[in-house]
């Protein structure tokens, strides 16, 4: 498709400037508006007249939404806090080293100065098929242009499709289930916290959209427990370029070793499935049991059990395994530069 | 005839015709023209909301600057396009290349990828507003010079913009510390080299001034 490089279509622009406000806005201009954080996921489905929202709703002007804070015996990271800022932040860099490494791994520095943390939860799925505008079933239609002979769909899912095969490509998802974060979201109704894992959605639910947001709803803030501060951390990304690229796959894990036994762990593994894997067989099986290359084996053995690979991304599997198996036992191997 | 004097005619001159004012002559021109007929095809268009312009004052360069600006318009059209500040480049438009990099605030942002209404209290650096008044080159822009580290230089705003917001939050980098830093920028020119070559040295001058 050619790049149009005119200027976007006509929309309103509305610039709230408490949370309130931009909910409510939200709320009643319901399935007309479009939500911005930073705007990095926004803008390209705006200037390729994708997607045409008759009301921009702007969240840069909300100051309360920005920001880390202590909370309870955790930290808050407001919604509209830049990747930047969270990986800098020296409470998240000393305790929850799991999320600032994987914000690093986000894109490029510029993207992160501008990114957030809550739009980088909520971002569409990068299959090219849907974004290129094709009425694909993401999008409304009734057929998958992915998942045929000739698809392309080399970064595409190995777990969980349901008609659709697009994947969930955030970076900080995954951490934030290790770290057991809860997801503060403004609705209709009042405030509701779910679960890092809850907050995202299959096609099996809803097949329009890879989180739980519905029109009307704010997602806030990300609440960080201090349940998991100072574990023993693994994040790594996968991809083919490193800047800018989504990941091919990511895993972040965060383990509790006592006496070089795994006493509790959480994993989550993203880009293969669409939303973010938990892998809770595998915490399950290796709890207990040594922190080394034999458990890692094991667990990455039993991380891809039922993965059902496409015609392009078969190498997804044993790269799936070697990712846990990293996670898990640590890196063997000399490690490789470029 | 020597280059000052002809530029002292220039001055003089009532009607100066450079290449660039002829070509937005011509474009403008042409959207009169084009602009006229549409309304004479279609003359009860309803207006989508939020066509029209609004009057604003941006802080570009250290300078206040009112401008009309679309609420749809992204900020690196409003610099080269309503404000003649064409230094900024505009490679892809989609945030993927890094040649339309200004800063907001001292930071390094894509201006393809901000909408002009968000920074109206922000404080926009372009490529024109880094060399002192006196003409005195900034120093990663005389680093750039000294080493010529760029070949066809389309993405140099872009990089030196970038350098510059990198500077700030490290003035000491190590050369792969300064090419994380920079890596938000393409070269196609594939010059990467020579140009972290300037921008090493780029680091010296700006702890040095």
């Amino acid at each position: 498709m050619a790049v149009i490089r005119d200027v976007m279509p006509a929309f309103d622009l509305l610039q709230p400037a408490s949370a309130v406000d931009a909910q409510k806005l939200l709320e009643t201009y319901g399935e007309d508006a479009w939500v911005m954080a930073g705007g990095m996921d926004s803008f390209d489905w705006l200037k390729d007249r994708i997607k045409k929202p008759q009301v921009l709703v702007d969240l840069s002007g909300v100051d309360e939404l920005k920001g880390i804070r202590t909370s309870g015996d955790g930290v808050e990271i407001g919604a509209m806090t830049t990747l930047t800022e969270i990986a800098k932040d020296p409470t998240i860099r000393k305790n929850y080293g799991l999320l600032a490494e994987a914000v690093e791994h986000v894109a490029s520095p510029q993207i992160r100065n501008q990114g957030t943390l809550g739009g980088n939860v909520s971002q569409d799925a990068r299959c090219w098929y849907y974004r290129g505008g094709w009425p694909c079933y993401r999008a409304g239609g009734n057929e998958c242009f992915a998942d045929t002979p000739v698809g392309r769909n080399r970064e595409h899912a190995i777990f969980g499709a349901n008609r659709c095969v697009a994947v969930n490509p955030s970076d900080s998802a995954p951490a934030l289930i290790a770290l057991d974060a809860k997801f503060v979201i403004q609705t209709p109704k009042g405030e509701r916290v779910v679960d890092a894992e809850d907050y995202f959605l299959g096609p099996e639910v809803d097949i329009t959209r890879l989180h739980i947001l519905k029109p009307g709803d704010l997602l806030t803030a990300i609440r960080i427990p201090s349940t998991w501060a100072g574990a023993n951390f693994y994040f790594e990304k996968v991809r083919d370029r490193n800047v800018w690229d989504f990941p091919l796959m990511n895993v972040a894990s965060a383990m509790k070793v006592s006496g070089g036994n795994i006493e509790d762990i959480r994993i989550a593994v993203n880009a293969v499935a669409p939303r973010p894997m938990r892998l809770t067989a595998v915490e399950a099986a290796v709890r207990g049991r040594p922190a080394n290359a034999t458990t890692g084996e094991m667990a990455g053995k039993l991380a891809v059990q039922g993965a059902i690979p496409l015609q392009f991304n078969a190498y997804k599997i044993p790269l799936m395994r070697n990712l846990v198996k990293r996670a898990i036992g640590g890196v063997q191997e000399t490690t490789w530069t470029s | 005839m020597s280059e000052s004097d002809d530029l002292k005619q220039n001055d003089g001159a009532t009607k100066t015709v450079t290449r660039r004012n002829f070509i937005l002559g011509v474009i403008a021109g042409g959207a009169v023209v084009s602009a006229a007929s549409y309304r004479f095809l279609a003359p009860s268009r309803r207006q989508l909301p939020g066509a029209g312009e609004r009057l604003i004052t941006l802080y570009v360069n250290g300078k206040s600057r009112r401008v009309d600006v679309m609420k749809q318009e992204t900020l690196a059209w409003t610099l080269r396009y309503k404000l003649g500040l064409t230094g900024t480049k505009l490679g892809c438009d989609r945030a993927e290349c890094g040649s339309c990099t200004v800063l907001i605030d001292d930071v390094p942002y894509y201006s393809c990828s901000v909408l002009t209404h968000t920074v109206r209290n922000r404080q926009v650096t372009t490529i024109e507003g880094l060399a002192a008044a006196d003409g005195k080159l900034h120093p990663v822009q005389q680093a750039v010079v000294d080493e010529q580290g760029f070949q066809c230089a389309y993405c140099m705003t872009g990089f030196i913009m970038s350098a510059v917001g990198f500077l700030k939050t490290n003035p000491n980098p190590t050369r792969a510390e300064m090419a994380q830093g920079v890596s938000g920028n393409l070269c196609r020119c594939q010059d990467y080299s020579k140009i972290l070559d300037s921008m090493m040295r780029a680091a010296e001058y700006t702890r040095r001034a």
